[in-house]
């Protein structure tokens, strides 16, 4: 009884006092050493964007209606790594003269079509047997939903007769 | 001589109780092979940490001669299989104990459950195993990718895309394991952190509060 008495005129004991203090200080302190780690583990997230365009070939060096692979290089920094990377894209010479420059990379999980098959699929991917037309649409019932990724084309580099590829992007399934 | 130096030891620390409290429990005839050979199935979770052992033991040696740097990585790991004095066997007892310690981890589950030791009051420990479960598979995960060869490679695109299908953080997710838009330099450094130094970190901890609860509630009771 008059101990709860005592505890209600002072409000805070000396031992919660002590507790809150000492806990707080731990909390600070902790808090302070992990709070940097946390944006230098999200880093990678403020470095992805989007890249330039880059020559890949000439216009004249398509003909309608059959997908060429194209190889061209990209300079790409990966770290404190630089380097050439070499890419590629299967491009499409449509009837209306337009272009389609497709990834090569398999929408399903991300391994390598090959290109050039025989038939209705012109593409084939080896990791899971998805097959896709040469639009890039998917063969129905294979694992890959979406069709293959496009690079953006330079319209103007165009009108100059040349193919210059950019940035990825996804085709609606 | 050692008997004197463990005596000397012993007299200034008082050493013996700790150890004996530690080491001195009955071992429940319903779990001892020597009465009756099918009790082996409670071996599995000694075994699975015996291997958790040559895993640890084999992975510090290994990183006297692995780089985790996209150049070198492949030829590090080709220099050990094939150059390094019995690295193949180092390597090997490092390559095949990541399948066996999953093998062990699971043949240990499948006693658990089937004798119905992750019923009260021992749920938190299966909570714990689980947990345990998760970063073991986190381990072969990431040491896949380390040899950095094609193999590695396009699993590690495959298990980054995997990550990437979950739905809204998806492609957070996965920029934040591969360390950027494409798998390259900052994914092997990342994987080789997680592997080598927050995975058995986590481990270790876990391992704690399984054996802890273990030696704190005993063994389940026979069938
Ligand atoms: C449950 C525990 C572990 C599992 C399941 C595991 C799994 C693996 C796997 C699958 C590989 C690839 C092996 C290969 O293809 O050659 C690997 C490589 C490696 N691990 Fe582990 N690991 C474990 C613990 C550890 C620990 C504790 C360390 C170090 C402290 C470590 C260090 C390494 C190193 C340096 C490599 C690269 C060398 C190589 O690829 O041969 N590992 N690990
Ligand atoms: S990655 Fe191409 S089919 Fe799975």
């Amino acid at each position: 009884m008059n101990d709860n008495n005592q505890k209600d005129k002072e409000g805070l004991s000396r031992r919660q006092f002590l507790t809150y203090a000492l806990g707080g200080t731990g909390a600070f302190m902790a808090a302070a050493i992990t709070m940097p780690m946390i944006p230098f583990t999200v880093d990678p997230l403020r470095r992805v964007g989007a890249g330039n365009f880059v020559e890949a070939a000439k216009v004249s060096d398509f003909e309608v209606g059959v997908p060429k692979k194209v190889e061209f290089t990209v300079h790409k920094k990966d770290g404190w790594v630089e380097s050439d990377v070499k890419l590629s894209a299967w491009v499409l010479k449509k009837q209306d003269g337009t272009f389609l420059a497709m990834s090569p990379i398999c929408t399903h999980l991300g391994c390598q079509v090959n290109g050039g098959k025989e038939g209705d699929y012109f593409f084939h991917c080896p990791c899971h047997d998805s097959f896709f037309t040469k639009d890039g649409v998917p063969k129905p019932g294979v694992p890959a939903t979406r069709p293959l990724d496009t690079y953006a084309i330079d319209e103007n580099a165009l009108k100059e007769g040349k193919l210059a590829l950019g940035a990825i992007s996804q085709r609606k399934a | 001589m050692l008997k004197k130096t463990y005596d000397w030891i012993d007299e200034r620390l008082g050493v013996t109780p700790i150890w004996r409290d530690i080491a001195d429990h009955e071992v429940p005839a319903h779990v001892n092979p020597a009465n009756k050979m099918s009790a082996f199935i409670y071996c599995f979770g000694g075994l699975t940490f015996l291997i958790i052992t040559t895993q640890i033991i084999s992975g510090m040696f290994l990183a006297m001669y692995y780089v985790p740097d996209i150049v070198n990585a492949y030829n590090s790991v080709k220099y050990i299989t094939d150059e390094v004095l019995l690295g193949q066997i180092v390597r090997g007892m490092h390559f095949w104990g990541a399948s066996l310690v999953i093998i062990m981890m699971f043949l240990h589950m499948l006693r658990v459950f089937f004798t119905g030791s992750y019923k009260a009051p021992r749920e938190l420990n299966w909570v714990v195993g689980v947990l345990i479960f998760m970063v073991v598979m986190g381990f072969g995960f990431t040491g896949y990718l380390l040899p950095w060869d094609q193999k590695a490679y396009w699993a590690t695109q495959v298990g980054a895309n995997i990550a990437a299908s979950v739905p809204v953080v998806g492609p957070y997710i996965r920029i934040l394991l591969v360390g950027g838009a494409d798998l390259g330099a900052l994914t092997l450094t990342r994987f080789f952190a997680i592997h080598v130094f927050f995975l058995p970190a986590a481990l270790l901890v876990l391992l704690g509060l399984h054996f802890f609860m273990i030696r704190k509630q005993g063994i389940s009771g026979p069938l």
